[in-house]
């Protein structure tokens, strides 16, 4: 096996894409997480929550078409981004990315 | 007066053939098939001559012989070698270490008898 | 209506064909196609054992009590797998790197394979998982009730437990038949994954089927549904956020650290590159699980008569309806999801506790050591089919004493709150180098026993095990200890309230324990290899140079992996080095491969242990640890490649020492060869000749006479032999033999060469196994039977026990069709194993032997001619010879 090279500065291009997707595979969750968190936010029937505006609470036909649109979307996202992820080749040696 | 013999071997044929030999003639024959426990053996009869055989499990014929020439009870007993492996090594192996008498199979039975009786009378 | 009789066949029938699903999964996986079985689909599928019957049944019920609530448990998990990047990724390298079996095993080698937190984990686990068994059991009785209270009798609180008593009998079966079929390297049972992926795909289409029906057979399309949601009870958002966000985290961090999960997840993982697609298609999977539920508890809360179990609302709505056929499908989905989880989730809780609970128990029980104790396969699997049952009955134990009253949603979360407790040691063991096991054995003690006070206890319900007094004052009135409001933050839900005070001061515990102590230098490497796992994939070594022999080694490995592998195992590394046969050097790394190997099938602490056992004090020491140390990197690379290229002329050197080694041996034998030979041939000529000397003296009785000429013409035979043996070894060197092909049974060859050895009466035994030796073969058969008359002749002449013994073995390696001659006595040193097939190496005196000494070399001519082999094989308690024929030779019979 030969040694690690010092790593470069600037990386060729395709492992500069590849770096960014697996930015993007990182923050996937966080997004997913925020957006399933939106719903705290809305008024409530319970009467719990502190209202800021007098608002109706909301229709769970409505919050269930939200929740579930944010879910495909993660889907989608998570789809698209293995297929290209997976592309990527079996950690070379030094080439797994560190902070 | 039977004199007394040890025949150390491991072959049981040839174990048979001069046990027949000597006993015809007269002589008491004690045999012995292990090379290990051998010298134990020519201590506690004593015998009044050895037939020695080179190749024995355990412990070489030169070994057994190499012992009983270093031990004093035993230095002056004569000792008949029989070898089947007939090289002239082992011949000259055996005189330097003291062997009265060198043998190499196939032997006749004559031979044989003749070369007790002279060793045992000499 | 549907009579209950025509759903028990269903149901029966469904378990026969999942039987039939199983075995052929087995089969298809023992002639090496797994392709298909080890494909992204089947992975994300077995992936779908987190939607239990709890899912099926229990989330319509949770959307008709509590809303939208339901989803949280399946929005956690969905951020868990799509942020895959983060955690499950890691896992999985690190299980396969490490070879983990279980959850426990992962945080018992993370923290320098410590017995202990494996033990730690693995009561977490059980007392975790118990509800949950309860609560699969509660379903699949509960759905039966359904059925058969139609026809007109309800059942009783007998026949309940009856059935629910079978469905655990049943279920204890099914597991233990697929699941603990053998010790397979890493864990990986084909039959259960494909069995589990066939269910996943019909609870998807049974709960899918159902909705359709509700949404377009019921409401009348999607807007008439969403103006009957509308019109329901649950219409409006009334979710209480601590719940919200408290859920979300519970079944996500509940994802990572339930046992069944870890094993489909990360044990059962063919290939990481599944992740990848499982990233997506299993929040898909979980999303149209999700997708109907509502739809259905609002139908079963329109149509049913109020006071109906909600729980059973994907039952019973169809069969108001009067949809039998939909309901008995959606009765074989909710089988589905109940047995998948059960038997998936006893399997990995057995492994856990026959890996860290009963092997090390008995291991310690046995003072000689791993060494001298018997088949260790068999206890452990044996260990493994007793936890199925002992983990089974204790879910049925729960099912009963908690009496199957409380909502399923509820028991299900308390399981989830146990089980998180081991994500602190998860997570901190596989991000934070500086963790230690004290850190982890205090976190999870704290979290754990918060756990059980303020939940786990309390859902008994008051009086049954806490004093309805204890939950309102606090034991001996101290008020901060009351279960439910802990240091009197009173007014939580809960759930929350233990979830919040169980990791936080789970989390905490670990930190400051991991902060105050110190690691063993083992938790140190184990820790570097794991944290830094993406790092160095070939790892440093947890033992040095160490002093134990080749032999003993395989003798316990073949105990643990079965001969086959271990013999593989050994041989490819002997190859490696560059030696023949199966006993290579024991190297540091050799000693480190084997452990990893071993820890496949037992476990890492239990693996150490036993090569520790035989390895004495040549652990690790501070300069391996100098080697891992990340601030030494530099030196490390230099030397790994200082150590390649020595390892490299190490490897010559070997192999030229070796060779040496055998010339001089050669040169000796070649030397002795002419007076072997004179030898040979004057002891027989020396009797004849005295004999016919003595009879022609004369004078003797005849029956001496007769004797002696007995005695010669033995001789003369033995004579004719040796000639013979002298001339077939001689036609076989110069490759002047031509075979004569023929095709026969070898069991028939086996049977003349027992015949022709000549037993001898209260000698030799001889045991064989006929039914393996059903195989033809197309050879010259009577060299072949040559081969094993003298092989069965040696072990009558050699084998030095008292009541002497020689198995033959039939069986098959890499491609081999190979025999195995197996006698009890005391076996041949590792330094004569080099000789013995050379011509007149005779190891014991001849005179007993009455051989020259060429049977093995002229075996080894005739198999070499035959395109086969034959080998000593070490490390089989006696002398052992092994027979290999190339495949081509043989072909199965049927």
């Amino acid at each position: 096996m030969a040694g690690r090279p010092p790593p470069p500065v600037f990386l060729a291009s395709a492992s500069y894409r590849q770096r960014r997707l697996r930015d993007a595979a990182r923050l996937l969750p966080v997004v997913g997480m925020v957006l399933f968190l939106v719903p705290l936010l809305w008024p409530d029937a319970t009467g719990l929550s502190i209202p800021l505006v007098d608002a109706e609470p909301v229709r769970n036909s409505n919050a269930m078409i939200y929740l579930f649109l944010v879910w495909i979307g993660l889907v989608a996202a998570a789809a698209l981004l293995s297929v290209f992820l997976r592309s990527d080749p079996e950690t070379p040696p030094g080439g797994e990315d560190r902070p | 007066m039977a004199k007394r013999v040890l025949l150390i071997e491991d072959e049981p044929n040839i174990i048979e053939a001069i046990s027949f030999i000597l006993s015809r003639d007269g002589w008491t024959v004690h045999t012995q098939s292990d090379g290990v426990t051998a010298l134990d053996r020519v201590r506690a009869l004593p015998p009044d001559l050895v037939i020695l055989d080179v190749m024995l499990p355990g412990k070489s014929g030169f070994d057994i012989l190499r012992e009983m020439r270093a031990d004093a009870t035993t230095a002056a007993m004569p000792v008949l070698m029989l070898t089947a492996r007939g090289q002239e090594r082992d011949r000259d192996l055996a005189l330097k270490l003291g062997v009265t008498r060198f043998m190499t199979k196939p032997f006749s039975n004559a031979e044989v008898l003749e070369a007790v009786r002279t060793m045992a009378g000499g | 209506m549907l009579s209950f009789n025509l759903l028990i066949v269903v149901a029966l029938g469904y378990v026969a064909f999942l039987f039939a699903i199983a075995f052929a999964a087995e089969r298809q996986a023992a002639n090496g196609s797994k392709a298909w079985l080890r494909s992204p689909l089947v992975y994300t599928l077995s992936l779908s054992i987190y939607c239990t019957a709890w899912t099926f049944y229990g989330a319509v019920g949770y959307a008709a009590r509590s809303g939208l609530e339901y989803l949280t448990i399946y929005l956690g998990p969905t951020v868990v797998v799509i942020g895959w990047w983060w955690v499950v990724r890691k896992l999985v390298r690190i299980g396969r790197a490490q070879r983990i079996t279980s959850i426990a095993d992962l945080i018992s080698s993370r923290f320098g394979k410590s017995t202990a937190l494996g033990v730690l984990v693995t009561i977490i686990a059980v007392a975790a998982a118990t509800p949950y068994l309860a609560l699969q059991l509660q379903s699949v009785t509960l759905s039966f009730a359904v059925f058969a209270s139609a026809p007109g009798h309800d059942w009783g609180a007998s026949e309940l437990n009856g059935a629910a008593l079978w469905v655990a009998a049943g279920l204890a079966i099914f597991t233990i038949i697929f699941g603990t079929r053998n010790l397979d390297a890493n864990e990986r049972h084909y039959g259960v994954v494909m069995a589990i992926a066939f269910e996943a795909v019909v609870k998807l289409f049974a709960l899918l089927a159902v909705g359709v029906f509700v949404v377009w057979g019921v409401a009348g399309g999607p807007g008439d549904m969403v103006k009957m949601i509308d019109a329901s009870p649950i219409a409006l958002w009334d979710q209480n956020g601590a719940r919200w966000a408290g859920l979300t985290f519970l079944s996500g961090a509940a994802l990572l650290c339930l046992p069944r999960m870890f094993q489909v997840l990360v044990v059962e993982n063919a290939d990481e590159s599944h992740l990848a697609t499982a990233s997506w298609a299993f929040p898909l999977y979980l999303l149209a699980m999700s997708l109907f539920v509502v739809p259905i508890a609002v139908a079963g809360l329109a149509l049913l008569p109020p006071g109906s179990n909600p729980d059973l609302f994907v039952l019973t709505v169809p069969l108001s309806q009067g949809q039998g056929g939909l309901a008995i499908l959606s009765f074989l989905g909710g089988f589905s999801s109940a047995t998948s989880m059960v038997i998936v989730a006893t399997i990995a809780l057995s492994t856990m506790v026959s890996n860290h609970i009963v092997v090390p128990l008995w291991l310690q029980s046995r003072s000689q050591g791993a060494m001298m104790s018997g088949d260790v396969r068999a206890v452990v699997l044996l260990a493994r089919r007793l936890s199925i049952v002992g983990v089974l009955g204790l879910g049925y134990l729960y099912y009963r004493v908690s009496g199957g009253g409380a909502a399923l949603a509820a028991i299900g979360l308390i399981s989830f709150t146990g089980v998180v407790q081991i994500l602190p040691a998860m997570l901190g063991g596989i991000f934070w180098r500086g963790a230690t096991r004290w850190g982890a054995a205090a976190g999870l003690i704290t979290g754990t026993a918060i756990w059980v006070w303020s939940l786990f206890l309390p859902s008994f319900g008051p009086d049954v095990v806490i004093p309805a007094q204890v939950l309102a004052h606090g034991p001996w009135g101290l008020g901060w200890l009351r279960p439910q409001a802990l240091f009197g933050i009173s007014g939580l839900d809960p759930v929350v309230h233990a979830v919040l005070w169980s990791m936080l001061l789970n989390a905490t515990a670990f930190m400051m324990g991991s902060i105050v102590t110190f690691p063993t230098p083992l938790e140190r490497l184990q820790g570097a290899q794991i944290v830094n796992v993406f790092e160095h994939s070939p790892g440093a070594r947890a033992w040095a140079q160490s002093a134990a022999e080749a032999e003993d080694l395989l003798i316990m490995a073949q105990r643990i992996l079965g001969p086959a592998e271990a013999q593989a195992i050994f041989q490819r590394e002997a190859l490696e080095q560059g030696k023949a046969g199966y006993l290579p050097d024991v190297t540091p790394g050799f000693v480190d491969l084997l452990e990893r190997e071993l820890a496949g099938s037992v476990g890492a602490a239990t693996a150490h242990a036993m090569i520790g056992q035989l390895i004495e004090g040549a652990s690790v020491s501070v300069e391996d640890l100098i080697r891992v140390a990340d601030e030494a990197a530099q030196i490390m690379e230099y030397s790994s490649r200082l150590e390649a290229k020595s390892a490299e002329q190490e490897r010559t050197a070997r192999a030229l020492r070796e060779a040496n080694a055998k010339l001089t041996a050669l040169s000796v034998q070649k030397d002795a060869f002419l007076s072997q030979i004179s030898h040979e041939l004057r002891t027989p000529m020396t009797s004849i000749r005295s004999f016919s000397e003595i009879l022609r003296d004369g004078d003797m009785t005849p029956s001496v006479q007769a004797k002696y000429a007995g005695i010669i013409h033995d001789e003369a035979l033995r004579l004719t032999r040796l000639l013979d043996d002298l001339l077939d070894l001689s036609v076989l060197e110069n490759g002047q033999v031509t075979l004569n092909r023929q095709t026969g049974q070898l069991r028939e060859l086996l049977d003349r060469a027992q015949g022709a050895a000549g037993l001898r009466a209260g000698g030799l035994t001889i045991r064989r196994r006929k039914g393996d030796e059903t195989l033809v073969l197309t050879t010259d058969l009577d060299r072949l039977t040559q081969v094993f008359i003298n092989l069965i002749a040696n072990a009558q002449k050699y084998c030095d026990a008292p009541r002497p013994e020689l198995r033959i073995v039939v069986g098959r390696a890499r491609g081999e069709v190979v025999v195995d001659f197996i006698d009890n006595g005391e076996g041949i040193g590792s330094e004569h194993q080099q000789v013995i097939f050379e011509k007149f190496s005779r190891l014991t005196d001849h005179g007993k032997a009455g051989g020259a000494g060429l049977g093995l070399a002229i075996c080894r001519e005739i198999m070499a001619r035959l395109g086969g082999s034959i080998a000593y094989l070490p490390g089989q308690g006696g002398a052992a010879f092994r027979v290999s024929l190339p495949a081509a030779a043989a072909m199965a019979a049927e």
